[in-house]
């Protein structure tokens, strides 16, 4: 584990939005994602403040965090890609479009770029299934992508 | 109020979202005002249409016409033709495939013709935003009515009697459900509407949750009415967060109007709703899981009995029903029970709606009666396959769902028939897929999204469904023995057999139903070591056919790996042991030398 001191200020922020849940421990992932929101991810020292705020042990908020796909542990890129992996994207080619980041990003599913822009992750099903395959680039939708046009997408967001 | 005499709708579900419709809609209202057409010609963003694959879309009514595949820079040309000379600007007309005429009014093409629109019929008629639009389509009519005129047990019955069933995948009966809550004794009881769509290739619940976020509303407190609940919850997905923005505008209008808050229309019913986010696991939609994670806790299932509807959220009898199920109760409370079950197949009452994707050419969310065929759905509504291709499966139900061939095209769709075909409805995905599908990929593919899913409480499914990813990727490899297939079958059972709630009961069900329905191609998969689709890379070789090869040498540029030599202006070869099958090569020929063996 990465050894991060959380500044007075952040976990003064922490605080808060367990407070604004009334530091009810049934509230726990409404305050997981207020503070993935504020802070990028949820780093075990942020679990830490949580836990000790709701009155629960570390392992039952690392329980949940690392239960639910949307919680990460691992901070995101500048400019995190995902691509939709559901059903309709995959009959219609959403692997290679994916194996194609891969190459281009040289990084794996879950990881971020070393130079901390860009993250790569799959997702199930963003309802847009009429534009498969699908890219999201934070929250902009890219429809219709060819492994072709991988590139194009990239360098938009690579200066 | 001002008074429009025609309106543009402008679809502003996700698909179309994403394909710039909130700039057509901009553009369209700022060429209205430059014009000083404003006071007279209306913009309204709405839900879905349900014609993704043409979206983005605009309709302009009284006139119902209904254009398509529109782009930001259209907006003049539809302002200064169409609504200001009055004619139609035909070349954003949709196009019949059949004899290529323009078609103006949705209701005259294949795509809309058998449509039955009660879940969805709002979605792309009224701006989802502004509680009126929804008031003026009768909207808060049926709680009105439940409130003044019926006590709970008449409003039970009544949903009782309309056959309604669930509409999130188990399909228990809605109004039996509603019932044993409302017998239950408790100082609190909740109304939860369940919208985490978590079945890859559903997005109905998203897109009416987007288009008519009142008609859930609505009905939850009608649901809290009979049940004696006066708290509503909606689970819904993160993900979602145009929904969920949507659904908050309509929670503040509904509570401002007194439509939500206490004392209802002067009834005495106190009813109010809570959001709730889910944080993306499938296994939620299980509604003890889902209940445990409102609870803040790890989505993992329970044993049922005790049902929810007798102990449930925080330990109270909780109601649980899907965001489609719900938008169908104010349409059977306002036109009765009768009316909605003269619609649908004998135990299978009323509409459902499917997400219609994959291989086909009318992409898009459709509502159909129960009992309509596949046959119908794929070749009339649907279009047919995509690029002329030959139809092979359709997938229904998810990931518990299984693949369907040709010999079930003529099966009336419902609940039951479903299940006795080997696959289910669940919350309505169909998936279509064409010859150059692998069956075997495609049970990789489900089984790989339940090893990821499975909450892991139950051995079987956390490591049986593991088992059976290993070996299904074992076949795609070329490694299988017919022994394999077997032990396929046998772990299924067991799996099916042995987890507590539904998703291991039904993770093996792409399994299973595609050996029962392409048993050949598993065979060959493992005896002759052949991928009739060429989807399975290992199974497969790229061959340079000598006769036709130049030498133009843009294959060999082209492989990442240079697998491939030859001298220029002389036949090419790719040497099998350093390719790594990327098919680079074969879409950089110009002379189709190259195909797949």
């Amino acid at each position: 584990m990465v050894n991060l001191k959380l500044s007075e200020d952040k976990i003064n922020q922490i605080k808060e939005i367990c407070k604004s849940f009334n530091n009810e421990k049934g509230e726990l992932i409404n305050v997981l994602h207020k503070t993935q929101t504020m802070y990028g991810y949820l780093p075990a020292e942020v679990q830490e403040v949580i836990a000790r705020e709701l009155n629960v042990s570390t392992a039952h908020v690392y329980g949940v965090v690392t239960f639910y796909s949307f919680f990460t542990m691992i901070p995101k890129g500048e400019f995190p890609i995902s691509i939709c992996m559901g059903t309709a994207c995959y009959v219609r080619g959403a692997e290679k479009v994916l194996d194609e980041f891969k190459r281009e990003l040289k990084i794996a599913v879950g990881e971020t770029s070393k130079d901390g822009k860009f993250s790569l992750s799959c997702l199930r099903c963003v309802g847009a299934c009429g534009l498969a395959p699908v890219v999201l680039v934070g929250e902009k939708v890219y429809g219709r992508v060819s492994p072709d046009g991988v590139k194009d997408i990239i360098a938009e967001y690579k200066q | 109020m001002a008074k429009f005499k025609m309106h543009l709708l402008v679809c502003g579900g996700t698909g179309c979202h994403a394909s710039l419709s909130q700039t057509i809609g901009d553009n369209l209202k700022e060429i209205l005002v430059e014009k000083g057409l404003d006071h007279e010609v209306q913009v309204i963003m709405t839900g879905c249409f349900g014609f993704c694959e043409k979206g983005p879309i605009v309709k302009v009514m009284p006139d119902n016409t209904f254009y398509t595949e529109v782009k930001p820079a259209d907006a003049r040309e539809i302002i200064e033709e169409h609504i200001i000379k009055g004619r139609k600007v035909n070349r954003l007309l949709y196009q019949d495939p059949e004899n290529k005429e323009h078609v103006s009014d949705s209701k005259h093409m294949g795509f809309y013709k058998k449509q039955i629109r009660i879940a969805l019929r709002n979605c792309g008629f009224i701006d989802p935003e502004n509680i009126d639009e929804y008031i003026a389509r009768d909207g808060y009519e049926a709680l009105g009515k439940v409130l003044t005129e019926m006590d709970a047990q008449q409003t039970i019955d009544i949903i009782k009697k309309s056959g309604l069933r669930g509409r999130g995948g188990g399909g228990f009966p809605t109004g039996l459900k509603w019932e044993i809550t409302s017998k239950s004794q408790a100082d609190q009881k909740y109304v939860v509407c369940n919208a985490d769509e978590g079945d890859p290739g559903a997005f109905m619940d998203r897109s009416i949750l987007e288009g008519d976020p009142h008609s859930v509303i609505e009905a939850m407190a009608i649901c809290g009415y009979s049940i004696g609940g006066t708290k509503g919850l909606v689970y819904i997905r993160a993900e979602y967060p145009l929904a969920i923005t949507r659904l908050k505008i309509a929670i503040a209008q509904a509570r401002e109007y007194g439509l939500l808050g206490t004392d209802i229309l002067g009834s005495g019913f106190d009813f109010d709703i809570e959001l709730r986010y889910g944080a993306g696991a499938f296994v939620c939609g299980e509604e003890t899981a889902l209940i445990h994670s409102m609870e803040g806790m790890r989505g993992e299932p329970t044993f049922k009995p005790p049902f929810p509807s007798v102990s449930g959220y925080l330990g109270k009898p909780t109601n649980v029903n899907n965001v489609e199920t719900f938008a169908s109760i104010p349409v059977i409370i306002n036109k009765g029970a009768d009316w909605f079950s003269s619609i649908g197949s004998e135990k299978s009452k009323g509409t459902k709606v499917f997400a219609l994707a994959g291989k086909i050419n009318n992409v898009g969310l459709i509502e159909v009666p129960m009992g309509i065929t596949l046959r119908e759905i794929i070749y009339e509504i649907g279009g047919g396959i995509k690029d002329g291709k030959k139809f092979k499966a359709v997938q229904t139900g998810g990931p518990s769902g299984g693949c369907l061939t040709e010999h079930h095209l003529d099966t009336p769709i419902d609940y039951d028939n479903l299940i006795a075909a080997g696959s289910m409805m669940g919350s309505g995905g169909m998936i279509v897929m064409d010859e150059d599908d692998c069956m075997v990929s495609v049970a990789k593919f489900y089984l790989d999204f339940t090893v990821e899913e499975s909450c892991g409480k139950c051995t079987p499914c956390r490591i049986g469904n593991k088992r059976l990813y290993e070996i299904l990727e074992t076949i795609t490899q070329g490694k299988g023995t017919m022994e394999d297939l077997q032990k396929l079958k046998n772990l299924s059972y067991v799996i099916k057999d042995a987890s507590l709630c539904g998703l291991g009961q039904t993770s093996p069900n792409p399994v299973l139903s595609t050996l029962d329905n392409f048993w050949d191609e598993y065979v060959e998969h493992v005896t002759v070591k052949k991928c009739r689709s060429s989807q399975c890379k290992a199974l497969m070789q790229y061959i340079i056919e000598a006769e036709q090869c130049v030498g133009c040498t843009a294959c060999a540029r082209n492989c990442p790996v240079n697998a491939i030599s030859g001298e220029r202006k002389l036949a090419h070869y790719i040497n099998q042991d350093i390719c790594i099958k990327c098919g680079a090569c074969m879409e950089k020929c110009k002379f189709n030398a190259i195909s797949i063996k």
